[in-house]
């Protein structure tokens, strides 16, 4: 009960010195009072994502390298037909450490995942940020966002102050379904969760399915990390970093 | 950069860091309260081991069953890994015999330290499941176990109050250990019999550990004796088990 309350205190008062700013004014006003791009939880969230994810994504290739086949439904092993063997060299000694690590960043990675919803639900950075105003979700208009990001039609600076639909459908996609994803099927496949939720696995189609989904998801993640990352570097790479390390938008013609 | 952009900022990952920093400390201060730290709990992957360990430990704290199967979602192909058949001269020897020498000890914190012969362990009530079988590799397969629950033999030696582990020791060398909520856990097995038939010597001939709710590591073949304990300390490293010595979790629920 008190360790709860004292979880809320902190989230509340890291979110606290944004709130009043962080509002309509992107999308108003953009620059007027350079306003922090990013709030503080988001910035920290942030990074200590991605450094469980990439920890994640290591341990997940030592791990796999074990076993690096794949089976639909509940059982599979050596001398069993499988759905996909991926063409990696068999390596049996590095899932020690792996799992070590890919449990802890985990962890890391649930516990830190859960700060930054919570927050983002309180402060109204989904709603604001991710959630795509109802005219933009109309086909036409994807198309058409479509084709200006294919043809690197350049952005206004109103533009690049707030999130594009393609960006927003992107970002509601990571955070409220691709890494979910990778959480369930990651606890389907203990024997203890399973124990305790036997559905669990079962929704997957079994041990196995949830395996292999947990694999897919986890391509799906990595393309969006490049994308991601290409997209920064793009779009310029410091005036699209500051903000995610400092909370400050580089502001043009200015300087810094 | 103004003055009030760095105190807010310096302000906010101090309350974070302290916040972080005292909720980490009350965990690790409960977990050790409520006995919820694996003895494989040093270093920076101990702090992943704690928080799954103590976390399955409340999840699991009304000790439901592991999943069971049907008869017919046996898996036909049951790979058997790691000995497959123990070097030991009077173990080959036994095998011709039907392991009429092979005798379980059971010792430590017990009342009535015992030895069980294979027929002795035969004459206990019995347990029949179909689990799966789930190796930290990455495969699966789904068998069937008829054993005598450990429960009943830690029973019948009277278990003193203050044990806290039940070590494993194996014709092949290898060790481990369970905490009491899985020693207790009806379908812990001694088993005898897979598929309805004497245990194979490739799966732990010729009884071997069932802990359908650990990973295929934890059960144990080739079972020699079991010693009562209230401490990890004396045993290899103090980790629990000599997979843990090998960086392999000693909790395995992942």
């Amino acid at each position: 009960m008190c360790r709860g309350s004292a979880c809320w205190c902190v989230i509340v008062a890291l979110n606290m010195p944004e709130l009043a700013q962080i509002g309509p004014l992107p999308k108003q006003d953009p620059g007027a009072l350079n306003p922090p791009r990013h709030r503080a939880v988001v910035r920290v969230a942030h990074w200590i994502n991605m450094l469980a994810f990439l920890a994640l994504v290591i341990s997940g290739g030592a791990i796999l390298l074990a076993h690096p086949r794949f089976y639909w439904g509940e059982t599979g092993a050596f001398g069993t037909p499988a759905l996909i063997e991926l063409p990696l060299p068999l390596n049996l000694d590095q899932s020690g450490w792996g799992r070590s690590l890919h449990f802890l960043a985990a962890w890391i990675c649930v516990l830190n995942g859960s700060v930054y919803v919570v927050s983002g639900l309180i402060s109204g950075h989904f709603r604001i940020n991710f959630l795509p105003d109802r005219a933009e979700i109309a086909m036409n208009a994807i198309l058409h966002r479509l084709s200006d990001s294919l043809r690197w039609r350049k952005l206004s600076e109103e533009e690049s102050m707030t999130y594009n639909v393609l960006q927003r459908l992107t970002y509601v996609s990571v955070v409220f379904a691709l890494f979910p994803l990778m959480i369930v099927t990651g606890l389907a496949m203990s024997p203890a969760v399973s124990a305790v939720v036997p559905a669990v696995p079962r929704i997957f189609g079994g041990h196995q399915s949830s395996r292999t989904v947990h694999f897919f998801v986890t391509n799906l993640l990595i393309v969006f990390l490049i994308v991601h990352v290409a997209m920064v570097g793009l779009a310029g790479f410091w005036s699209r970093m500051r903000p995610m390390i400092t909370g400050r938008p580089v502001r043009r013609k200015q300087g810094i | 950069m103004s003055s009030s952009f760095t105190r807010r900022r310096f302000l906010t990952s101090a309350v974070a860091a302290s916040a972080a920093a005292s909720a980490s400390g009350a965990a690790a201060l409960l977990a050790r309260r409520y006995g919820l730290t694996p003895p494989d709990h040093g270093g920076l992957f101990g702090i992943g081991e704690t928080l799954t360990y103590a976390a399955h430990r409340v999840l699991l704290s009304r000790q439901p069953l592991a999943r069971e199967f049907n008869r017919d979602q046996i898996s036909a192909n049951f790979p058997a890994i790691n000995t497959v058949m123990p070097e030991d001269d009077s173990y080959r020897q036994d095998i011709v015999g039907g392991f009429r020498q092979w005798r379980l000890t059971v010792d430590g914190l017990v009342a009535r330290p015992s030895e069980f012969s294979l027929a002795e362990l035969k004459n206990y009530p019995s347990r029949t499941q179909i689990t799966q079988h789930i190796c930290e590799q990455g495969w699966s397969a789904i068998g069937e176990w008829t054993g005598v629950p450990l429960s009943l033999v830690l029973n019948a030696v009277g278990i003193q109050p203050q044990a806290k582990y039940v070590f494993f020791n194996c014709v092949d060398g290898w060790w481990d250990s369970l905490d009491m909520a899985d020693a207790w856990h009806p379908q812990t097995l001694l088993a005898y019999a897979m598929n309805g038939r004497d245990l194979p010597v490739p799966h732990g001939a010729p009884v071997r550990l069932r802990v359908e709710r650990q990973l295929g590591y934890k059960n144990l073949k080739y079972l020699s004796s079991i010693t009562v304990t209230d401490s990890a300390k004396d045993w290899g490293k103090g980790q629990g088990a000599q997979g843990a010595e090998n960086g392999y979790s000693w909790y395995a629920g992942i």
